[in-house]
């Protein structure tokens, strides 16, 4: 029986054997899972660290409160855009930017996505077009908009709609490929047709392929409606923060950050759960 | 019931040319008979059971049932596959309709008839259950019980209890012989594994390896039924041991 160095050493002291070099680390462990209490400690250090940071930054003499202001400072901004009305409606605004503009790349893409993803041929056609607007920058596209459509909701709107519609096609085509052939196959043999197969099989088997499509581009939007209400908006987050910088309110800008945020990862737990929710079948260990 | 394959021939177009995959595949299966094919890796028999399924075209020959030429995948041919190939968003029950469901039974019509199939794989308890959560061998019989239901004229299995353990293939093979005596079904079966086509079927093709072609057509002369104890008999024993005898010799071709 080979003995390790550490345990030798124990005996020779005389005192009892460690376990260390039986139960490697924790925390490094590849590729496993860690224990429940670690995982909660590890998120609250990784919340509550930076917030320090943050705050004792802010305590320092050298920095000037007008640039950075201190946690509380955000706070009490935060607290006075409420009560001022601004943060509701504001959020509001930008909310319902994101909603309709997403709403309608959604779509407008799942259904070239999985047309795409199912037949070569649409493939073809679309790939080469749909690979170039993909690369040009939604952002570029905002005087061409202003041009056409004014300022008023009807440019924000078609903005994240062309930000999001053509990363939205290209990963829902990309889904498709999961779905296997032997599943096609079969159907087939069961007296499907190609139609009940596109709207029974793959449509289906998909789904949760999809919402994570629509929960990671949202992502996007989220960016996009900001950039638009930079450039020209009465109301909105990214309106308010323009407004804040005009009138040197760094406390306020940083509040509408926090906003930002916040909503943004609500959306993303929203989804999720919305996702393992009807679609649990997706998440079981093996599949069909 | 009448299934047969006309000269058949199948080439594959390769980088380094045409691979001939079947070069002029002859057989039948009548009504109510279990056959088997077996042949080394390479020897084209998914090749050979596709074609009959109607999922690839041949280069040339035919496939005809009842006299009408097969031009593609159809209902009176159900498939099971060694991968499960269930519908894992839909229940137990809603697999077994899926295919009647395609067809436009009503719904009341393609309960009774799941439900009735069902109870023949012995999975009516489970018709609430997702397929995730049965098991391999569950699985498989829920894909059987989905190709029954639409009453194929025959059924054809390619290698349908290879990814199950031993244990559970050898309930598997009881199981299929049960399903075979109660329904009557013609069923057409791939396997490489020798004893599990001389335990099952009536006949036996032995296909030759690179073309695929029939070596040798053997009947199995044991009770029409069989259960576990026939393994162990000195006639079960020779006619497996003949049918290696063959597929080493095509090994030993392919060596050479």
């Amino acid at each position: 029986m080979a003995l390790s160095n550490s345990s030798l050493q124990a005996m020779q002291t005389g005192q009892k054997p460690t376990t260390t070099d039986l139960q490697p680390t924790v925390f490094w462990r590849l590729a496993e899972r860690i224990p429940g209490a670690l995982h909660w400690r590890l998120t609250v250090v990784s919340i509550l660290a930076p917030l320090l940071v943050w705050w004792g930054v802010t305590q320092t003499p050298w920095v000037d409160p007008r640039f950075l202001p201190s946690p509380m400072q955000v706070l009490q901004a935060m607290g006075r855009l409420w009560q001022e009305g601004f943060l509701l409606r504001d959020t509001l605004a930008s909310g319902f930017r994101v909603v309709a503009g997403f709403f309608l790349a959604g779509v407008v893409a799942t259904p070239i996505g999985i047309g795409m993803g199912a037949f070569a041929s649409i493939r073809t056609l679309l790939e080469p077009l749909i690979g170039l607007l993909r690369y040009m920058p939604a952002a570029a596209f905002i005087p061409l908009l202003i041009i056409y459509f004014g300022l008023d909701e009807a440019p924000k709107i078609i903005l994240i709609f062309l930000g999001t519609v053509f990363f939205n096609v290209l990963m829902i085509m990309d889904a498709v490929k999961f779905v296997p052939k032997e599943l096609i196959e079969v159907t087939y043999t069961l007296g499907g047709n190609r139609w009940q197969v596109l709207l029974k099989v793959i449509t289906p088997y998909i789904v949760p392929s999809i919402l994570d499509t629509l929960r990671v581009n949202i992502a996007t939007s989220w960016n996009l409606v900001v950039i638009a209400e930079l450039i020209a908006a009465n109301e909105g987050l990214g309106k308010r923060i323009q407004l804040a910088q005009r009138f040197f309110r760094t406390d306020e800008i940083f509040a509408c950050l926090l906003i930002l945020g916040l909503i943004g990862v609500v959306i993303d737990v929203g989804m999720r759960y919305f996702t393992r929710f009807t679609c649990r079948w997706a998440f079981s260990k093996s599949g069909g | 019931m009448h299934l047969e394959t006309i000269e058949l021939r199948k080439c594959f177009p390769t980088r380094r040319g045409r691979l001939l995959a079947l070069d002029g595949v002859n057989l039948h299966i009548e009504t109510g008979e279990l056959v088997s094919i077996i042949g080394a890796s390479g020897s084209g028999k998914t090749t050979l059971l596709r074609i009959i399924a109607g999922l690839e075209m041949p280069s040339s020959g035919q496939v005809m049932i009842d006299g009408r030429t097969v031009e593609g995948p159809g209902p009176d041919r159900g498939l099971v596959f060694q991968s499960y190939t269930l519908y894992p968003w839909l229940r137990v029950e809603e697999n077994a309709c899926f295919g009647l469901a395609l067809q436009g039974m009503p719904r009341r019509e393609q309960k009774r008839r799941a439900a009735a199939y069902l109870e023949v794989v012995g999975l009516r308890h489970c018709a609430h259950l997702y397929p995730h959560q049965l098991s391999g061998g569950m699985k498989q019989r829920l894909a059987i019980a989905r190709a029954l239901a639409t009453e194929p004229k025959v059924l054809l299995m390619d290698e349908p209890f290879g990814a199950l353990d031993a244990q559970t293939k050898e309930t598997m093979h009881q199981f299929l012989l049960e399903v075979w005596e109660r329904t009557g079904t013609t069923i057409l079966l791939i396997t490489h594994d020798v004893e599990e086509a001389v335990f099952l079927s009536q006949r036996v093709y032995v296909l030759e390896s690179a073309p695929g072609r029939v070596k040798q057509e053997v009947e199995i002369d044991l009770p029409r039924h069989r259960d576990f104890s026939c393994k162990r008999s000195l006639n079960f024993l020779q006619q497996r041991e003949n049918l290696l005898e063959l597929l080493r010799a095509e090994r030993a071709k392919v060596a050479a």
